[in-house]
């Protein structure tokens, strides 16, 4: 390992800055995976994939992805609910791959939530 | 950089590693692998989350769920429920005793709800190895900040300021015991660090050491720069192999990255460290026999004056701090003296970490602000008694050089002046919470033997006055008390404290003088009536069936190894005194409180049930 300088310490707490927002809070978006059986059996699995990547791919460090059970409407799988801190939540359903892709740009890096997927606006809050 | 969307922190102190965190370690690391989660799923191995009654515990964020006493058949199915559905897994839950419902979440938990994290406050967040993530929760800009903006004088300011006392156990302010090595004019300089945990029942240090190592050092780092030390060693017992491997590893990682060695962070400062193991005497926690102990000498105390802030390691002024006192040295120079006085007592700032063990429920580690009520401390966090129907009846503080307190002081603040009050001191932080069941006058003895064992005999008070009370309380305890015992033991106890060497015969009294001032019916009904009302000293008890309450369940006799129950079933039994060897099986076994404690029959007594027995 090469000696630190000021400038190190502060580039590694920059690095590290996602993983602790996972574990000390203080995220901006939080998107919620739903794997009931119905979810998964849909495909959940492949939207959780994507939305990693995405994640990994631009390097975005203040947003969150977990996993919940079913959301009850097991026909609309696979389903996902993006939190927005102070927003009301939005519910997508029927996602495949790129959709959720779509989402992660439109509505998480930007800002606006994408209707034409958008199952319902402000349901209730987990954070 | 690889991202994961869950980081499970498991709890790898030395509590919950006995209890089995390695192995539930890999178990969930198959799983994960399994069910193609190990790409999200982040396994973090963490020191000493604190909560060790209820190990092995994991922490899971970002929902922060707090799972409890994990099993390696649990996994399979928690996995699939929270990793893979996302349904938190209820079975592994804390429950609430009195509402039997599960609480998920870590801080609404009541043993972590009424804590405040400073020494710490990387306990299970962070992975103990990881340099990145120590420097992730601010790591080293103390230390950047001490030896690139401050001076010596101005750090000794800000820790005066601060108010911060030593948490090794006498309390001495740490900010001007730095000033006066600061002032002493030497060629060499040492800063050394106090790891020789020695109290029975206490774990603070070793947790600190354990759960985050740099926290220890770059304490010692910003303490080197204001007493003008170059060099350094950590003083850590062998008893404790998990924090000597973990300190090490931190030390050669700083000593690679150039945390440590010369030029710190190009700052010009230099510090070199380095770990002496203490082969586990008592009195080597003492900083005098503690640094002859450094010299490869037989580890004993000397005379002070000289202080060693004046001739300490190899006669060159030296600091000796605790590793907890050390641990709060980084935040308080980040965040100002005001920052740490904002918590605790005008004289006794800050927090202070406590080992609650004994007859509680919550077994742990706990971190309070100074000031709280013992009784939050003991019931709010620990639970309160762990037995349904027994009644607390003392917590011991301080360890063998402290005292108990009875349940009507439980009400006194937490601090510095207000345990000494009570006879018992704040010490180093263990507290051993005792029910009725327990006999004081065992309890002061077993301390006594402690403190006599580890007297390094030295001087004359402590090496014979220990023994002779110790020979004192022993007779007590057996039916040879006299008249005026008593009397003499705080005499003996006043001499020892008066005359004493250093700080181990100077205190060793303690527990005898507390028991004494709180307890005394006890001493009395041991001496004068043959009669330890606890039941624990054998020779001074005996136990009766109370007709009335005894439903004949059996418990007692079949748990009996003298056969010395008898009784039909659903009939009261009774106990055949000759046989009875005062084991108390019996007594822990009923479950109607039918069991009765009763002076020591005597010999003339004896004779006479035989009689009667012979009679029947």
């Amino acid at each position: 390992m090469a000696r630190l300088t000021l400038d190190d310490l502060k580039k590694i707490k920059e690095k590290q800055k996602s993983t602790f927002t996972l574990r000390e809070g203080g995220y901006r978006a939080k998107i919620t995976v739903h794997m009931g059986t119905c979810g998964i059996a849909a495909g959940a699995r492949d939207i959780m994939t994507a939305l990693m990547d995405e994640i990994s791919l631009g390097k975005v460090e203040d947003v969150i992805t977990t996993t919940s059970g079913c959301a009850g409407l097991c026909a609309r799988e696979p389903m996902v609910t993006v939190e927005i801190m102070n927003k009301p939540p939005v519910k997508y359903g029927d996602l495949t791959d790129a959709k959720i892709r779509e989402i992660f740009k439109e509505h998480i890096m930007g800002g606006t939530p994408v209707d034409k997927y958008a199952l319902v606006i402000g349901s209730e809050t987990t954070y | 950089m690889e991202k994961y969307r869950a980081n499970l922190l498991m709890c790898a102190g030395t509590g919950c590693v006995a209890s089995g965190t390695p192995k539930v370690r890999d178990a969930l690391k198959a799983e994960l692998e399994k069910r193609g989660l190990a790409d999200e799923i982040k396994i973090v191995l963490t020191g000493c989350n604190g909560f060790c009654a209820e190990g092995p515990v994991m922490l899971v964020y970002p929902e922060e769920i707090f799972y409890q006493k994990l099993t390696v058949e649990d996994i399979p199915t928690l996995v699939e429920e929270h990793f893979l559905k996302g349904r938190p897994y209820e079975k592994l839950m804390f429950k609430d005793v009195e509402k039997k419902h599960a609480i998920p979440l870590m801080n609404d938990i009541p043993f972590f709800k009424h804590q405040v994290l400073r020494v710490l406050r990387n306990k299970g967040l962070i992975d103990p190895d990881s340099l990145d993530e120590y420097i992730a929760r601010d790591g080293y800009l103390a230390a950047a900040k001490a030896l690139k903006e401050m001076t010596p004088q101005d750090i000794i300011k800000t820790i005066k300021d601060s108010g911060l006392r030593g948490r090794g156990g006498a309390g001495f302010p740490t900010g001007l015991k730095w000033e006066f090595a600061s002032k002493s004019q030497a060629d060499q300089k040492y800063m050394l660090c106090n790891g020789d945990e020695g109290d029975p029942g206490a774990f603070m240090d070793r947790s600190v050491m354990e759960s985050d190592p740099h926290s220890v050092i770059e304490g010692m780092i910003i303490g080197a720069k204001a007493i003008g030390a170059s060099k350094g060693v950590i003083y850590v017992r062998a008893e404790y192999p998990l924090a000597v491997q973990r300190l090490q590893r931190a030390i050669d990682m700083c000593n690679e990255s150039g945390l440590l060695g010369e030029n710190i962070l190009d700052s010009g400062f230099t510090f070199d460290l380095e770990i002496y193991l203490g082969a586990g005497a008592f009195v080597c926690g003492e900083e005098t026999a503690l640094m002859r102990s450094i010299e490869g000498q037989r580890g004993m105390p000397r005379p002070r004056p000289p202080f060693p802030a004046h001739k300490g390691l190899w006669d060159k002024p030296s600091v000796l701090n605790n590793v907890e006192t050390l641990a709060q040295i980084a935040p308080t120079i980040l965040n100002g003296a005001e920052w740490y006085r904002a918590l605790g007592t005008e004289k006794s700032a800050g927090t202070k970490v406590f080992a609650i063990t004994g007859d509680i429920k919550n077994v742990g580690l706990v971190e309070v602000p100074m000031g709280i009520p013992l009784r939050t401390i003991i019931y709010d966090i620990g639970g309160g008694i762990n037995k349904k129907k027994k009644k607390f009846k003392s917590v011991q503080m301080g360890g063998p050089s402290g005292g108990c307190i009875p349940e009507q002081l439980l009400d006194i603040p937490v601090t510095y002046e207000d345990v000494v009050k009570t006879g018992a001191i704040m010490g180093s932080g263990g507290m051993v919470v005792m029910d009725e069941d327990t006999c004081m006058v065992s309890t002061a003895k077993f301390f006594l033997e402690f403190t006599a064992d580890e007297s390094c005999g030295k001087c004359t008070p402590c090496r014979v006055g220990t023994k002779v009370m110790l020979d004192m309380l022993t007779d007590i305890t057996e039916g040879r008390g006299k008249d005026g015992d008593i009397e003499t033991l705080e005499d003996l106890s006043r001499d020892i404290i008066g005359t004493s060497l250093c700080g181990l015969g100077q205190t060793a009294p303690n527990p005898v003088l507390s028991t004494i001032r709180y307890f005394r019916h006890e001493y009395e009904s041991h001496i004068k009536d043959h009669w330890c009302q606890a039941g624990i000293c054998s020779k001074l008890c005996s136990f009766h069936i109370v007709e009335e309450l005894c439903k004949g369940c059996g418990a007692c006799l079949r748990g009996c190894p003298q056969q010395a129950v008898v009784g039909e079933k659903k009939k009261p039994h009774r106990i055949i005194q000759e046989l009875c060897i005062q084991c108390r099986t019996c007594y822990d076994a009923c479950k109607f409180g039918s069991i009765e404690i009763k002076p020591a029959i005597r010999q003339e007594k004896t004779a006479l049930a035989a009689k009667d027995e012979g009679g029947k």
